[in-house]
């Protein structure tokens, strides 16, 4: 009985987080809405989140692509087909790891910070002294987060594929001496826009995703230190799983 | 006036407010002591709708705000600042910022206006020409006096202090008091403070209130106060407090 009514307690606590989530971001959008609207506010998010992890998502791309390329190379090598070397990096870059890997960089950088700053901010009554000067806070500090990710998330999937396919190029053809012309064409040939899109909707989900889930952890951070470190961990590991596992269901839509 | 009415709020499995009947005078500054974890600052965040009580009604001018939520909230909390322990100033802003922070967001103001008004607060605290410095550089007493100048600069008609002086030496805590005093002097505010500095709240306080077991057990004026004949409460404040000056603990006995 014990272990029915434990699983029952967790399945309510469960219901509970899900909605009280639900609740947060869709309060925090609907405050959007409403005046004053924060373009400061949102244009600072956007240098922090965006511009800010602009180096580590092209360091991450071009070693991305480097290792595609030389992976792939040496695997096509073994059936003749280094032709399509080119198309094979891409393709693996737009669909799969172009947005997940830049959304699980966005995660590690902007993701993790947002969550101990929000967390201080709760910790230290930062939050609660803006709703004494009734200033929500939500429209203040976790609307702008949460469209400066939805921005930006994309923007630098696109760099992260752009940076990737050429760090593909660098190995593939002016390293291991492949085929220029065909590295491109095979990439004009088997890329579609199906691809694009799909990679641009997972980027954006996963910009929602990472600031929805490290603005909520820092939003309800318990007031400790360790309830800090706590959220933190939770904000970064929960995004990098939900990550993938909307990666594996998108995918599956999308195919 | 601020009103509240039946009280009661459980924090977790604990019963901390068990039917609060308060009424604070306008115009007036009034003290609420109690032990520690009695729930005094749960008390003052009922004040300000920080916390909604389980049952019962907080009144602030004619408006029961236990219910209230969203933009109806925030009406009335325009009435208000708050005096955090810590000060929560926004530590990424400079203490200018930090007081300009409501004229900006609130009011929409720029420029010399802002300028002027949060020179005109920090000059009042004693803070002048420190408004380039962050909150991490202040001492303890100069971070609540930055957090007394961002309450004062909306020239709010209550404010509500948590344990201003916690933290502080003593002669720093008796210059917090001071300036608490003199601005509500000047200005005429609705002052709430929540304190252990027993005796000191004595001298400075219009009124005191004792919030023993979930209740208040006594207010009046602090010179009535004194007099209580309620054993427990005699305790607390001539012994169960800090070091109580010989003349009122001689009084006391």
């Amino acid at each position: 009985m014990e272990g029915i009514a434990r699983i029952g307690r967790f399945t309510i606590d469960l219901t509970e987080q899900m909605g009280r989530m639900m609740l947060f971001v869709l309060s925090s959008f609907a405050w959007l809405t409403r005046p004053p609207f924060r373009f400061y506010q949102i244009v600072k998010q956007l240098n922090f989140i965006g511009y800010k992890s602009t180096f580590v998502v092209v360091l991450t791309a071009v070693f991305t692509g480097m290792v595609l390329a030389l992976q792939g190379y040496y695997t096509l090598r073994k059936f003749g087909s280094e032709a399509v070397l080119g198309s094979a990096v891409a393709l693996s870059i737009i669909r799969e790891l172009g947005p997940v890997l830049a959304a699980l960089m966005v995660t590690a950088r902007a993701g993790s910070a947002m969550t101990a700053e929000i967390g201080i901010m709760r910790i230290t009554e930062q939050i609660d002294a803006l709703d004494t000067m009734a200033i929500n806070p939500l429209q203040y500090l976790i609307g702008p987060k949460l469209v400066a990710s939805l921005i930006a998330v994309p923007l630098l999937v696109a760099l992260f594929d752009v940076v990737g396919i050429y760090g593909g190029y660098v190995v593939g053809v002016q390293l291991l001496n492949g085929n220029e012309g065909a590295y491109w064409s095979s990439i004009e040939s088997a890329v579609e826009w199906k691809d694009v899109y799909g990679g641009i909707l997972k980027s954006i989900s996963f910009g929602l995703l990472i600031s929805w889930v490290c603005c909520y952890k820092g939003f309800h951070t318990k007031h400790s230190a360790e309830g800090l470190g706590t959220a933190t961990t939770e904000a970064v590991v929960l995004s990098a799983v939900l990550i993938l596992v909307w990666d594996y269901f998108l995918t599956s839509v999308l195919l | 006036m601020i009103k509240l009415v039946g009280v009661e709020k459980t924090l977790g499995k604990q019963a901390v407010l068990r039917g609060v009947d308060l009424t604070i005078p306008t115009g007036k500054l009034t003290t609420i002591i109690g032990r520690s974890g009695e729930g005094k600052s749960v008390l003052l965040k009922h004040i300000i709708g920080l916390m909604q009580p389980d049952r019962g009604e907080v009144w602030i001018d004619g408006t029961d705000i236990a219910r209230l939520k969203g933009r109806a909230l925030n009406e009335v909390r325009k009435k208000f600042a708050m005096l955090f322990q810590g000060a929560a100033l926004f530590d990424s802003m400079t203490v200018f910022e930090n007081v300009a922070f409501p004229l900006r967001e609130k009011l929409r103001l720029k420029g010399d206006i802002v300028t002027k008004r949060v020179e005109e607060k920090l000059e009042q605290v004693g803070l002048k020409g420190m408004g380039h410095k962050f909150p991490a550089e202040l001492s303890g007493g100069m971070r609540k006096r930055a957090g007394l100048a961002r309450a004062l600069v909306m020239e709010p008609e209550i404010i509500l202090f948590d344990e201003p002086t916690t933290g502080l030496d003593p002669l720093m805590a008796k210059a917090i008091h001071d300036l608490i005093v003199a601005m509500q002097q000047q200005f005429h505010f609705t002052a709430v403070m929540v304190s252990h500095e027993i005796p000191e709240i004595f001298g400075i306080s219009d009124y005191v209130a004792m919030l023993k077991n979930g209740r208040i057990a006594e207010m009046a004026p602090s010179s009535e106060f004194v007099k209580t004949t309620d054993e427990e409460i005699r305790e607390f404040i001539f012994v169960g407090g800090t070091v109580a000056p010989k003349g009122l603990a001689t009084e006391g006995h």
